[in-house]
């Protein structure tokens, strides 16, 4: 974590000790990490070398994962091959030495925006209604406060296949199966809670006293929410995003049980990249490996707020 | 700052463009008007969203409904699939399957995460870039890391079989970690604790960093062995965090499918079939509807229950 720990003035750790600790922390974090960089690895193999026994840790690295994840191909024969005229781009050559041709793009493209889409819609409309339901928990004095707080957080704690039953049955009825507006609002719905919770934390700690002396300004309640106390609650509202964000991104359950086509997402999707004669690894890899990427950001952009992020702003740092 | 000036410049905007009507009305609300003014929408949402879906499934699971045949005759059938449940040997198969998850991963995890903890705590060189990368997993989707792992443990072209050959020098191909019906289990014990450690691990942290320092110093002065201070100081003091931990872990792990599903999806046999891949096989495989509602709602009980508990814990770590 960023923030350095207190050094204790008597019990200070010896050198030694220090040595050994790192040692052994360094060592899982390295065993830790290890199948993350396989399947990074994996992802510029060739079909063969990701499925060769013993693995193979060296290799000639190669992008026809990446290449076969963002087309459709199609095994041909020799003479078929030979009628064609000769390929044009790298790519092309490439999948033509394994006698397939490209038939067009894969649907990886698609299924990522609707990730990016969904996620950034959910994590908008959460937000919003976040940050004002925070705001009113933290400021007012609302009857019934620690009973609809509890409310909220419970709707988080139900296990996703337990509504899905009657949400599938819901969306049906609404025609909102497999469309990107049925997730967004899903989402936001579970996303609600964190946002409630994370940013009532937030909001607690900036002093009432500034809002205060704006309403002796002569601002109105609601003028200084939106001069004084945004402003001060940019970061909290940043980071909740983040954390609403990485949820609606990594989320499976829901997105495999109600879409299908239009509306799915990566991590449903993911799975089911197969290639030629079975389950096309490097290409499953080269799949991982992008939508992990904005996930590695995130989580070193939120190392300040990601334990309270976790604990629904339980515990702070 | 400049955040602020920003936000400010776009709210007076928005203020000027406001009809004069309007923002009186808006302007002049009271403090409870706009305090229920706020909240309503987040309510809302999840009355639409949890709480009518969840009267849904109480509702349904009174009946024989079937969501596959919507035009059939809905009858009611009073508690006969809680019975049915009750008594049905598979499902208390599939429980005795997630208990057997949820024990073993949390033991494993809370060992691991809490020594890691002790060691980060020491404050060595470096230890901050470290402590993010150990963190990574924990990130990650449990649905793309379950279908990665299947790969990483195939038995021959998969990673974690050769390196348990290269430390102990048996046969790679001689076991299969998710075809084997012993050894299925440890496989997502062994991706969970993998994957889960580091929340363990950040929530122990916190809770060593809020022990003030006097308290050693202070025992230091009393001659307290380094033991000693460990159990009567650092165990008491970082116990409400751990049992935060154990709880969360707990209520997520019992309503886990992501990583199920794609690991192992309840496989080999129905050795790996926790209850909530019972659930998603009775709902959307065999269209059992009325049935898989009443499991549903079984579920969510137990997971309520915990959730109350954790609530109260929350409180009390706050409180501190």
């Amino acid at each position: 974590m960023s923030t350095p720990v207190t050094a204790h003035s008597v019990a200070e750790p010896s050198s030694r000790s220090k040595l050994i600790a790192s040692l052994l922390v360094v060592t899982y974090a390295v065993i830790t990490i290890l199948p993350l960089l396989w399947i990074f690895l994996t992802g510029f193999k060739t079909p063969p070398d990701s499925i060769a026994y013993p693995p193979k840790v060296l290799f000639e690295p190669s992008v026809e994962g990446y290449v076969n994840l963002f087309t459709t191909r199609s095994r041909q024969t020799p003479e078929f091959l030979a009628t064609l005229p000769p390929p044009q781009t790298w790519y092309e050559r490439l999948v033509r030495s394994r006698n397939m041709v490209i038939g067009g793009p894969s649907k990886v493209v698609p299924r990522f925006v609707n990730s990016v889409v969904i996620g950034f819609g959910s994590t908008f409309l959460a937000v919003c209604f976040g940050t004002i339901a925070a705001y009113a928990f933290s400021r007012f004095r609302v009857p019934l406060a620690d009973d609809l707080l509890f409310f909220i957080l419970s709707t988080r704690m139900m296990p996703p296949i337990a509504v899905a039953i009657p949400i599938y049955l819901m969306f049906r009825h609404l025609g909102l199966t497999d469309t990107k507006l049925g997730m967004i609002l899903l989402y936001t719905a579970v996303n609600v809670s964190l946002a409630v919770w994370l940013l009532k934390g937030f909001m607690d700690e900036i002093p009432r006293e500034y809002e205060e002396a704006a309403m002796v300004d002569g601002y109105t309640r609601l003028q200084a929410f939106f001069k004084v106390v945004l402003p001060q609650a940019t970061t909290g509202i940043a980071a909740t995003a983040i954390f609403c964000l990485i949820f609606a991104w990594n989320e499976y359950a829901f997105a495999v049980l109600l879409t299908s086509g239009d509306a799915q997402t990566m991590p449903p999707f993911i799975p089911f990249i197969i290639g030629e004669g079975g389950q096309d690894w490097p290409a499953v890899a080269a799949a991982t490996t992008i939508f992990f990427i904005p996930i590695l950001c995130f989580t070193i952009l939120l190392r300040r707020h990601l334990l309270r992020g976790i604990t629904f702003g339980a515990v702070r740092k | 700052m400049n955040d602020r000036s920003q936000m400010s410049t776009l709210a007076e905007r928005a203020v000027a463009r406001t009809p004069r009507r309007l923002a009186l009305r808006f302007g002049g609300m009271s403090d409870r008007a706009i305090a229920w003014l706020f909240i309503t929408p987040s309510v809302l949402l999840l009355l639409a969203v949890n709480i009518f879906p969840l009267l849904w499934t109480i509702q349904l699971s009174f009946t024989n409904y079937r969501a596959n045949r919507p035009n059939a005759v809905l009858r009611y059938v009073g508690l006969d699939n809680y019975r049915d449940i009750l008594t049905d040997p598979e499902v208390w198969q599939a429980m005795q399957a997630t208990a057997h998850f949820v024990l073993w991963s949390i033991a494993l995890e809370l060992i691991l995460g809490f020594g890691l903890a002790l060691l980060i705590n020491r404050g060595f060189r470096g230890h901050s870039f470290w402590t993010t990368i150990i963190l990574l997993p924990m990130m990650l989707s449990p649905a793309v890391v379950g279908n990665f792992w299947t790969f990483l443990l195939q038995p021959q072209i998969g990673l974690f079989n050769s390196g348990i050959a290269l430390v102990t020098g048996v046969d790679p191909s001689s076991f299969q970690m998710i075809g084997d019906v012993r050894l299925a289990p440890w496989s997502i014990i062994m991706v969970d604790t993998w994957m889960w450690t580091p929340y363990v691990m950040l929530i122990c942290l916190a809770g060593l960093r809020s022990i003030p320092d006097y308290i050693y110093e202070a025992a230091e002065v009393d001659r307290a062995s380094p033991l000693r201070q460990f159990w009567s100081i650092t165990l008491p003091m970082v116990m409400p965090f751990v049992m935060l931990a154990i709880l969360f872990r707990a209520i997520e792990n019992f309503k886990m499918f992501d990583m199920v599903n794609l690991l192992t999806s309840g496989g080999p046999g129905s050795t790996t079939e926790v209850a909530s891949i019972t659930l998603k096989r009775e709902a959307f495989e065999k269209w059992r509807t009325g049935y898989s509602s009443a499991l549903a709602i079984i579920l969510f009980v137990t997971v309520f229950g915990a959730a109350n508990i954790y609530v109260k814990a929350l409180n009390r770590v706050k409180q501190r």
